[in-house]
């Protein structure tokens, strides 16, 4: 018998184990799986290896990637991660912890968790968060199904053109298996326009409205009025929004929001092609009993002293089964302490820092873009915080051909055509240098129409 | 042993009901309440809601438990008792005292199919 | 591990920072932005130096219980070794730094990974392909049924709107079935703790979409009737899911495509070693036959390629046992399941007497003790779970499934050493003794742990959920 480092078990180890289990071999421990099933033949994969042949493995890979600046955000962006968070949250207690069902041995996780939903909290201006959602767009999805969930009996759910596409995308095809109709907000200048949202809400039927601030082209969205006519029509008024953005920017609540919903990637999780990064959703206490997913609350254990639990499970479905608002069972806790601790490092100081840097990088790079005399302004005067739309007159393909050999990704094509320009999306956030900013502007210049 | 109530009508999902003219007072029975331990919420209707009977107008909830409530009757709440928002425990304290709802009956031959307290006590003995 | 009372709002002292951030050279100001779209005031966030950060994280940790920390005999959950080699792989910058959104071709490493995964997982389970989309079980389990749905759909076969869950499945096979539009009819279990087949017969129709399986099943048998059940649904017109929760006895020695399953998931942070990080980040691909991949695109469940960097891990893990190891770990998980069954069946009902696969179910002590206590009340499974605490073992998962009352899932896998398991074993014996002699030991446990029994019912009734209900 092979030794392997995962597995203590000795040859005379299993000997006594099957001993006391009383059968003759490991294979026997299969005698109930019917013979035809039970494979003979190894897997067509590749031998074992040792831990410096998988590394060398992984880093074949890693050479295969191209290593860009990173200019685009569309609900990904390239903020910094401060150091201490990759350390902290490899605490082997974090990291080989599941869910704190034990909370007696769970006390660190259940008190991050207290901690991230009240940083949530504090930022969306809401009064109760859960523990976390997998990512923006299913906490979006999650959202409709709560507003249904609220209303009784309402099947439309409106979702604003302006939100980024990869939300709509999800939303959409949670609604389209749950049998719910979704109705669209149109997009006017670059904003959710009222009349199209209350010629909507006209119709009749619907059970929420999901609007976003900030939007997809990066525009600051105001939101007035929007939550007063959603009330009116007695439905759920829930609010997109970047987490790292409203450090600074006016709250959901502050709108008039009953539900915020977004990713909070933003607030120093890597890229990292996508994930893991976590959904954000926080509501009004009056929906509480309908908010998926864990919540984390504080009490007293038996000697009166402050503790936290894992409370309102009933709402869950290991306790309701079908009948639960939503099916989540893991989330994503290690992203939820990720996004604690960089809330805790940033303050609110370093929040507004981050949101300050990040839009005067932005704001100068569309300067100087506007200056090379091949874009033109998509949406003039529409204020924006580190991600802005232009419309090129250069083709995007020829664009990012030019790019991409400069190392750069910028300009990312939206799929929308004025005329013959094309609306491209640019991002800066406070770790693009002015350096980095002058030579992508560089490249650009020398791009031949 | 859980108490039963005499005068009261009794569901197969443990709501019982005490009629006032043509409406309807619900709530649950004691096995109801010490089977599901001590409640921490009461998801209530509203009133002006309609009901058809076996439809499920609410829940009690527990710590580890959901149980939902059934309407044994159809028709509209009049009433909620809106008590119990803040103190759950009173369905524990005294199940025959915290109603739940009041419904308008629109057909009292709903109620024949309605066990009554000595069938109740023997149906639950038999669970 | 120790008590430790703050909360990181609770060091908070203004103009405190931990951040590093370059000086501003652009210049830009906030109040450019109309003051109707700003905040009014700063969000309450702590204001800490680095090192209160790094103790305070630190201090928390040490109240927690991994993995790493001990025996984790959580069953259903796989609570095997994570081995660290993966979290070396998964930060390296070289996939760190890519954005979801770049063109294929600076991502070819990323791709290639995805690929060779995929091909992996297709080998293990007897898929064609996966999407990696899903980020955990459940989100893998409501993907798998929006393509069972697709695919009816596709046949103009819109009728099929229910779906058949056995009562010993995990929540969240009724849940998700909820979540994708379908109604849910319940199997029941027959006596022996399998799928009653007659029962199943009579629920099948032209209105089934399929059933949802899990096999090994969550008391840890194996549904050896599978080839008829297979049968059955596929001649009704249905499609079998199965729910990988439990795929790690199979490791090696059975493949769910070779049992007739048309669709299923994985969890990468259960049966393919990624640490499960207090609940999360997980990851689920759904993996389908072949006749169903036309299907796998056409739903969109996630924001970008799924859980990347989990993905990455799980690879590592495959490398790392290949093919010699990977069946072994389904043995050893077995073995060792039937090894502590064995071993504590004297002191513990055990329900159903047969070989387990990864994990089993005993329903509760045979002796509570009832006739010792002052108030005639005995032990029960929280309170063996409690006292379990006071040994430095993780609780089996408890009170699931819903067939029995006193219901104490064990999954012990395959990463643990007989020594461990006989600690474990003699403290299970141990606390059988002292529920039998003086149930009040256990009934008042922990005793050890950083704090006692937590108020739940007080929690749940006033609920106090953020450090602003607290000020």
């Amino acid at each position: 018998m092979s030794t392997f480092p995962y597995f203590p078990h000795t040859e005379e180890d299993v000997r006594r184990m099957l001993e006391k289990v009383g059968v003759g071999d490991l294979t026997s421990l299969y005698g109930d799986v019917p013979a035809e099933f039970l494979r003979t033949q190894p897997y067509d994969l590749p031998s074992a290896k040792s831990e410096e042949e998988v590394l060398s493995i992984f880093e074949d890979l890693g050479k295969k990637n191209v290593p860009l600046k990173v200019f685009v955000g569309q609900g990904s962006y390239d903020h910094y991660t401060p150091s201490v968070i990759p350390y902290l949250t490899q605490r082997s207690e974090f990291l080989t912890a599941y869910t704190p069902y034990q909370a007696e041995i769970s006390q660190g996780t259940l008190r991050y968790i207290f901690e991230y939903q009240s940083m949530i909290c504090s930022l969306t201006g809401m009064d109760v968060s859960n523990a976390s959602m997998y990512d923006g767009p299913t906490a979006a999805a999650e959202a409709m199904m709560m507003g249904l969930a609220c209303t009784r009996k309402k099947t439309r759910v409106l979702l604003s053109r302006t939100l980024l596409p990869h939300v709509t995308a999800v939303v959409e095809n949670y609604a389209r298996f749950h049998g719910v109709a979704i109705g669209y907000v149109e997009c006017e200048d670059g904003v959710s326009s009222i009349q199209s949202m209350k010629d909507e809400l006209a119709v009749g039927d619907v059970a929420a409205v999901i609007l976003p601030s900030v939007n997809r082209f990066g525009i600051i969205e105001d939101l007035e009025g929007f939550a007063d006519a959603i009330h009116e029509a007695k439905a759920l008024a829930v609010q997109y929004c970047d987490p790292s953005a409203l450090a600074v920017l006016r709250s959901p609540a502050e709108w008039g929001m009953d539900v915020a919903v977004g990713d909070g990637q933003p607030l120093g999780i890597p890229l990292s092609w996508g994930g893991p990064y976590v959904g954000f959703m926080a509501c009004r206490k009056d929906y509480v009993r309908k908010l998926p997913g864990r919540i984390v609350g504080q009490t007293t254990d038996k000697e009166g002293r402050r503790c936290f639990v894992l409370t309102l499970q009933a709402r869950e479905q290991h306790i309701r089964r079908e009948k639960a608002t939503s099916n989540i069972c893991s989330n994503e806790s290690l992203m939820a302490l990720w996004v604690t601790i960089y809330l805790s490092v940033m303050g609110p100081e370093g929040m507004r820092k981050v949101n300050t840097l990040s839009y005067g990088g932005a704001h100068c790079l569309k300067d100087k873009l506007l200056c090379t005399g091949l874009f033109e302004e998509a949406f003039p005067g529409k204020p924006f915080l580190k991600e802005f739309t232009l419309l090129s007159k250069v083709p995007s393909e020829t664009l990012q051909k030019a790019l991409l050999e400069g190392g750069f990704f910028a300009a990312l094509p939206l799929g929308i055509k004025v005329g013959d320009k094309e609306m491209v999306s640019f991002t800066v956030t406070e770790r693009r240098t002015g350096e980095e900013i002058d030579s992508l502007v560089e490249v650009i210049k020398n791009v031949k129409p | 042993m859980s108490k039963v109530l005499e005068g009261l009508l009794y569901s197969e999902s443990h709501e019982w009901v005490r009629m006032e003219g043509d409406i309807a007072v619900i709530g649950v029975s004691d096995y109801a309440q010490h089977s599901m331990g001590a409640l921490t919420y009461v998801d209530l209707p509203e009133v002006g809601d309609t009901f058809e009977q076996g439809e499920s107008f609410g829940a009690l909830e527990s710590v580890k438990a959901a149980s939902e409530l059934y309407t044994p009757v159809s028709g509209e709440v009049t009433e909620v008792n809106e008590e119990l928002e803040d103190e759950p425990e009173a369905v524990n304290n005294d199940p025959y005292g915290a109603w739940i709802i009041k419904i308008a009956v629109e057909d009292k031959s709903q109620l024949d199919a309605l066990m009554g307290p000595e069938a109740y006590n023997t149906y639950t003995e038999s669970l | 591990m120790k008590y430790y009372d703050k909360l990181i709002f609770e060091l908070s002292k203004e103009s405190r920072t931990a951040f590093s951030l370059p000086e501003d050279k652009f210049g830009g100001n906030l109040s450019d932005i109309p003051s109707d779209l700003r905040r009014k005031e700063g969000p309450l966030l702590p204001e800490v130096s680095e090192v209160d950060v790094v103790r305070h994280y630190t201090n928390l940790s040490q109240m927690n219980f991994g993995v790493d920390t001990g025996f984790y005999p959580l069953g259903s959950c796989t609570m095997k070794y994570n081995p660290k080699i993966n979290e070396q792989v998964s930060s390296m910058p070289a996939f760190a730094r890519l954005h979801p959104l770049q063109p294929e071709c600076s991502v070819k490493g990323a791709l290639e990974m995805v690929d060779a995964l995929d091909g992996a997982l297709a080998e293990i389970t007897g898929m064609k392909h996966f999407t990696f989309l899903p980020c955990a079980g459940a989100h893998g389990e409501l993907t798998g049924l929006m393509i069972m749905r697709q695919y009816h759909m596709a046949r103009h076969d819109e009728g099929r709107v229910k779906v058949i869950v056995p009562d010993s499945a995990h929540g969240t096979n009724p849940a998700s079935a909820a979540v994708a539009g379908l109604q849910v009819v319940t199997v029941k279990s027959k006596e022996n703790g399998l799928i009653d087949v007659e029962a199943l017969r009579d629920l099948l129709g032209d209105d089934i979409a399929g059933i949802m399986m899990t096999n090994p099943n969550t008391l840890g048998l194996f549904e050896k009737d599978i080839k008829e059940i297979a049968s059955l649904v596929h001649g009704c017109g249905g499609l079998l899911y199965y729910d990988g929760a439990n795929m790690n006895p199979l490791l090696g020695m059975v493949r769910p495509g070779d049992m007739g399953f048309d669709i299923m998931h994985l969890n990468l942070h259960k049966t393919f070693s990624t640490p499960h990080g207090g609940g999360g980040p997980g990851s689920g691909p759904v993996g389908v036959a072949e006749h169903l991949v036309q299907f796998l695109p056409t739903t969109k469940v996630s924001g970008f390629h799924g859980n990347f960097a989990v993905m990455m891990r799980a690879y590592a893990y495959i490398l790392m046992l290949g093919k010699e190891n990977l069946p072994l770990a389904g043995q050893y998980a077995t073995l060792s399941a039937n090894y502590i069954k064995e071993s504590l069946r004297d002191a513990y009902k055990l329900p159903i007497d047969s070989i387990c696969k990864h994990e089993f179910v005993f329903d509760g002590l045979i002796d509570d003790g009832s006739a010792h206590a002052p108030d005639g009340v005995g032990a029960t499974t929280l309170d063996v779970a409690k006292r379990l605490l006071d040994f430095s073992f993780h609780a089996p998962t408890i009170y699931f499934p819903l067939l029995f009352h006193q219901a104490l899932m064990i999954e012990p896998t395959e990463t643990e050493s007989v020594e461990t398991m006989d600690s474990f074993i003699d403290v299970m014996h141990r606390i059988a003794q002292e529920a039998s002699e003086d149930p009040m030991i256990l009934r008042s446990a922990p005793h050890n742990a950083p704090i006692t029994r937590p108020d739940e019912t007080t929690a749940a009734r006033n609920p106090v959920l953020k450090y602003q209900d607290t000020i």
